[in-house]
């Protein structure tokens, strides 16, 4: 979103430090608060066999102290000023951030700097942290629809490295070795990887030098770009099953869908608003608060008429193809093929006659209230533009509108015929066992929600 | 700016049919939240309709005397409005977000909705087989039922607290038509509604609106709350739920406390950020999370009420280390109650607790959310001011003190869920 009419909120500047740090400064001065991001381009898409889950335990441990912050000073550090700190890591970026009052900006480049360079990776600390990542897994385990997630990406990719989820696969978390988690993190933590963000009430050319002060001294690295296999083109309906004791059937239905740079991406945001209700563009803030979607295609088709309990979709902005998801809850009694056979023959419809002049201009109405919605913070301004530098340019969060405004009936059309065919799809369900009616679990492996891990 | 010297001081209203409404502009985004909150929560639900200010909230937006669903739908959906209802102990609320420039036809509805629902039966039938699909959700969540079973064992009946917001498959099947319009027509009225306004719209056009939208609305006087005292328990209660299907248990483990109106309310505050808050869960997450890797999660949460509200500490582990889990929340809840917090902890949960107050105050929600509970609570249009100091006035004596009166092991409620077997009795 672009400075609209606020004139709090100036110009995004972009710089880059000669050791390649790119660093990003919008001055938004409704609030006397600053939000600082560090990104990096790596992911769980970017690990190779054995060490799947290593990006997101090397985030982890770069919340377990570093050179100039001893391992008993983490805890308060950003606390102290009334901050919030936190990461995640997700396919293609993880990210480290603070929210704090403006008076902290420097301690919250301190942070981050010392982060980028310092880590100090004590083995105890990998073996502790290795149990907590267990948890973390285990937790996302009690969740039926994370573990369809999981099945149903999975299937749906066989050579792309987004097959796997991003907290890992438990043989692997089980045996990454320390040596490895800071080879891993060496390898990926420099500057020229990087992304720092800084938006709020500060002013561009003190936070400049206060940069160039942090961060000037790092060494820039070469950069260790994992190739990642392009997934074949998807020749049939794939179908996956999750058995397990539970009490509600859930249904998924993923389809292969554009990267953020294809234009297409828009107009897959503008058929998951007819067909689900639309969410907008922030991981971070916008999948927090239900999309408007009383009147979609699908809510109408399916919780109207008593099959499912929710209907929720899923087109999230990646650098590489990803998904477009579907997911569902089956009214208590609804066979989960009663409810599949309703939600793929609206999906098909979609694809053979496309949506109507009138849906394509509410889906724009929708699509620009959210963008507006999801920017109410300087944390979710702050996070656009690092998201978006991850994946593509931070030019995406302004380019957004434009991107939306070329969306036509006809190319819309076409994109549904593309993306929403048959066998471009695969189709999960979780069928609930009654306790007691299946052999004692060995459990599949793994959960993340979209953001994989928030909370470090 | 959102809180300047002048704090949020925001324009307060009471309209002559009793119903209040706060405005506050903020200007970072062209849009507008709006908050309404009617003291009609589920502490209302009669003994034998457990459940009905939780279907009433989700039948409400189902068709007004002159809307129907569809239309409703259609006319919010059109601007990219998401209509949420919800409940909780005390308040049923209506709240969305609209652009500013759809602030007043947006409130018209909204208001449409709140005052004449009409609860269709077939919608009725729709709602009621979405909330039992919940409640069975529920029943697969060892978390959920971790915290539905602390606040059973918590607050027994016939203590309002104890019992679930969306009821029971029974209880749901109880619920018609008559019962919804009646607990409308008894609860949701002009003299319980706080309406709250926040965003990119100057005070005076947000109460003219608000006056033209519920000015004319009349109902009948709100009835308080009333919430008898919690039973106060001499020994250690506890229960298991065997979920053998899942892979992590989740542990629900605490206490009840005060009333918001206590005293006692900000050393409380303080305390439970030393214990299970305090930079990633405080004491709790330090033992549990940081020091023993036992856990992703570990941490303390305390609400007080219009009755006396929970201290919750919950932490969710393998099965293998629950015993080991307890025995460290234990050792926690008790060195906190005999030594007392440090000098230093005190010092850095408060800079916490007020430098955190910029950020909590950033948004329109926030805000929004901020001014409701200040005004349920009668804590004035200066809370955001006073509040500091109310907080950095609290001395470690006064924190130790409600740690010494509250945390005590020996009277703990204890529940268990998920994939473990344990010994009834056992620790």
């Amino acid at each position: 979103m672009t400075a609209g009419s606020n004139p709090d909120r100036l110009p995004v500047r972009e710089t880059t430090l000669a050791n390649g740090l790119t660093v990003l400064i919008q001055e938004v001065h409704t609030a006397p608060l600053a939000s600082v991001w560090c990104w990096y381009k790596v992911g769980s898409a970017d690990e190779g066999p054995g060490c799947t889950g290593i990006s997101h335990w090397v985030e982890h441990m770069n919340f377990k102290g570093t050179e100039r912050i001893p391992r008993d000073q983490v805890k308060g550090i950003i606390e102290r000023y009334g901050g919030s700190w936190n990461g995640y890591t997700w396919l293609d970026q993880t990210t480290y951030l603070e929210t704090a009052t403006r008076d902290a900006l420097d301690q919250m480049l301190f942070i981050e700097a010392e982060r980028m360079a310092h880590g100090l990776y004590h083995p105890d600390d990998c073996e502790s942290e290795r149990t907590v990542i267990i948890s973390e897994l285990e937790g996302g385990e009690n969740d039926p629809e994370q573990l369809l997630e999981i099945e149903v990406t999975a299937a749906a990719f066989k050579a792309h490295p987004y097959h796997h989820p991003t907290i890992g696969w438990l043989p692997d978390l089980k045996r990454i070795t320390r040596d490895e988690l800071y080879g891993y993190y060496r390898r990926h933590y420099v500057p020229n990887n990087a992304t720092l963000v800084v938006v709020g009430d500060v002013e561009q050319a003190d936070v400049l030098r206060r940069v160039d002060h942090h961060f000037g001294s790092i060494q820039p690295g070469p950069i260790d770009r994992t190739v990642r296999t392009p997934e074949p083109a998807q020749a049939g309906e794939r179908r996956v099953k999750v058995v397990r004791e539970g009490t509600a059937a859930y249904l998924k239905i993923a389809s292969h869908a554009p990267a953020a740079t294809d234009p297409d991406f828009y107009r897959m945001l503008i058929l998951d608003a007819v067909l689900a209700g639309a969410k907008g563009l922030n991981l971070w803030s916008s999948f927090r608060t239900p999309p408007p979607q009383r009147s979609a295609r699908l809510y109408r088709a399916l919780v109207d008429r008593r099959l499912a309990s929710s209907v929720a979709g899923a087109m999230l902005p990646t650098r590489d193809p990803f998904l477009y998801i579907l997911s569902m809850t089956a009214v208590e009694g609804t066979p989960l093929a009663v409810l599949e056979e309703a939600a793929t023959a609206e999906i098909d419809r979609v694809a053979r006659e496309g949506i109507t002049a009138e849906e394509l201009a509410k889906a724009r109405i929708q699509l620009r209230a959210r963008l507006v919605f999801e920017n109410d913070s300087v944390t979710n301004l702050a996070h656009q533009l690092g998201y978006f530098e991850t994946i593509a340019s931070w030019r995406m969060a302004e380019a957004a509108l434009a991107g939306l405004e070329a969306a036509t009936v006809t190319n819309v059309n076409e994109a549904a015929a593309r993306y929403l065919r048959p066998s471009n799809r695969t189709v999960g369900r979780f069928e609930p066992a009654q306790a007691g009616e299946l052999a004692p679990s060995t459990g599949p492996a793994a959960p993340p929600s979209p953001a994989g891990g928030q909370r470090p | 700016m959102s809180l300047g010297a002048g704090g949020l001081s925001p324009d307060r209203h009471v309209l002559p049919n009793g119903a209040v409404v706060l405005a506050r502009q903020n200007r970072l985004t062209p849009a507008v939240t709006i908050l309404a909150g009617f003291r009609a929560g589920s502490a209302r639900d009669p003994d034998d309709q457990i459940g009905l200010a939780h279907l009433c909230a989700r039948v409400l937006d189902r068709g007004t005397a002159s809307r129907s669903a569809d239309q409703i739908a259609d006319q919010l959906d059109g601007r990219g409005v998401a209509l949420s209802v919800s409940v909780t102990r005390h308040l049923l609320s209506l709240s969305c977000t609209c652009l500013a420039e759809d602030f007043e036809r947006v409130l018209d509805l909204l208001g449409d909705v709140a005052m004449h629902p009409v609860f269709p039966d077939d919608e009725i039938v729709t709602k009621r087989g979405e909330v039992a699909t919940a409640i069975r959700q529920d029943e697969d969540s060892p978390a959920v039922m971790a915290i539905e079973g602390l606040f059973a064992l918590l607050y027994p009946a016939p203590h309002p607290y104890g019992r679930r917001t969306r009821g029971t498959l029974e209880s749901l099947g109880r619920i018609d038509r008559q019962a919804l319009a009646a607990f409308h027509a008894a609860h949701v009225g002009p003299s319980s509604l706080s309406l709250v306004i926040v965003g990119d719209v100057e005070p005076p056009r947000a109460l003219d609106a608000a006056g033209a939208v519920f000015g004319s609305w009349s109902g009948p006087a709100a009835g308080a709350d009333g919430v008898p005292a919690a039973a106060q328990p001499a020994s250690r209660r506890r229960t298991i739920v065997p979920m053998k299907g899942k892979s992590q248990v989740d542990i629900a483990y605490g206490f009840t406390t005060i009333r918001r109106d206590d005293p006692a309310y900000h050393p409380l505050v303080l305390m439970n950020n030393v214990l299970g808050q305090y930079a990633l869960g405080g004491r709790l997450g330090t033992s549990i999370r940081e020091e023993q890797g036992m856990a992703y999660y570990a941490f303390s949460a305390f609400e007080a009420n219009v009755g006396e509200g929970p201290l919750v500490i919950r932490a969710g582990v393998n099965a293998a280390n629950v015993d080991r889990a307890l025995a460290s929340i234990d050792r926690e809840v008790a060195g906190l109650s005999g030594g007392g917090a440090t000098d230093r902890e005190i010092e850095d949960s408060k800079l916490y607790l007020v430098g955190s107050m910029p950020r909590t105050l950033e948004t329109n929600s926030g805000i929004a959310g901020f001014l409701q509970n200040a005004e349920f609570f009668g804590l004035g249009l200066d809370y955001d001011l006073r509040l500091p100091d109310l907080i950095n006035a609290v001395t470690r004596d006064e924190v130790n003190q409600v740690a010494r009166r509250f945390l005590h092991p020996d009277r703990a409620a204890v529940v268990i869920a998920g994939p473990y077997e344990g010994q009834e009795g056992g620790a």
